[in-house]
């Protein structure tokens, strides 16, 4: 009984963590670099949970001045996260075209190839 | 609850996929379910934010990338035991950290009792705006965002420089092969 209500009480922490594990696994196992910066994102979103859920209050609304409710959630996760998206999506895109030219250079995007073919030369 | 359980679910397809096709889509659904969560968290802002560009633009910019090189991956050739035992210790020593974290939900958590309630006492008084992110976003902490805006601006010439060259190299290709020719 102690130990389901650990559960419940943890569980949003407990998938956060999932998923920040499950994309570092994806960027050290996976070759692909494609799919590196999938894993690279996801746990980048796992961050954003990380932050946003010790910001709510349970029973609290959204951070915006209203007549009619007293409690609101912490909106300063909220506005951290804005920006970590925001730069998010910058650095995706940047990896993505060193990707493309990778590609171009190299006729491949697995990193194996990759190197196989330095050593080759 | 149910959100994140999918949330997970969709994680294990992640991995699991080899297509990288069905890799991009599902991480398109994998930023709407965040979005999703993140209005229960209150976080409206974010959710809207992570919905345009988590969902939309990501995807798009990574199926581009897809046109330009391949779309499967090939099959590992080393072991992933390695990855798999440092990603379960450190799934274990963080597991261990939330132990100790305070519940959840409750207005007296150390993280309700600092700057946010100024924030939130000051805004409307302040700036006149009521959505409390806006004004902390681009009043309270408006250098912040200056500084996130030369972020992108920085990866966007990084960007438009490295595909630049590409487009530049084909050309010089080309010219070469004309020449051969």
């Amino acid at each position: 009984m102690e130990f389901s209500k650990e559960i419940i009480a943890n569980y949003n922490n407990w998938v956060t963590i999932f998923l920040m594990v499950s994309g570092l696994y994806i960027v050290v196992a996976r070759g692909n670099m494609v799919k590196k910066l999938v894993g690279l994102s996801l746990f980048q979103t796992s961050v954003y949970l990380l932050y946003l859920s010790p910001g709510k209050i349970l029973g609290g609304t959204p951070p915006i001045i209203a007549e009619g409710f007293t409690v609101y959630s912490n909106p300063l996760p909220h506005v951290l996260m804005l920006t970590a998206i925001v730069v998010g999506v910058a650095t995706l895109s940047l990896g993505l075209a060193l990707t493309v030219r990778i590609n171009e250079e190299f006729g491949t995007i697995e990193e194996d190839e990759i190197f196989a073919k330095g050593d080759d030369q | 609850m149910v959100l994140l359980t999918l949330m997970a679910a969709i994680t294990i397809g992640i991995v699991r996929i080899r297509n990288l096709f069905g890799v991009v889509v599902l991480s398109g659904i994998y930023s709407f379910l965040m979005a999703s969560v993140m209005i229960v968290l209150d976080a409206v802002d974010v959710a809207m934010t992570e919905a345009a560009i988590g969902a939309g633009i990501s995807t798009v910019l990574m199926l581009g990338a897809l046109y330009l090189t391949k779309t499967h991956e090939s099959d590992p050739i080393h072991s992933q035991i390695p990855a798999l035992f440092i990603a379960i210790v450190i799934a274990g020593v963080l597991v261990f950290g939330t132990l100790d974290l305070p519940p959840f939900g409750e207005a007296t958590n150390p993280i309700h009792l600092n700057v946010a309630n100024y924030y939130l006492e000051n805004s409307i008084k302040q700036t006149t705006v009521p959505n409390v992110v806006t004004s902390v976003l681009a009043s309270y902490r408006g250098f912040d965002t200056l500084g996130e805006t030369a972020v992108v601006f920085t990866a966007g010439i990084g960007v438009l420089m490295l595909l630049r060259g590409r487009r530049k190299s084909k050309a010089a290709k080309d010219q070469e092969r004309q020449n051969e020719a």
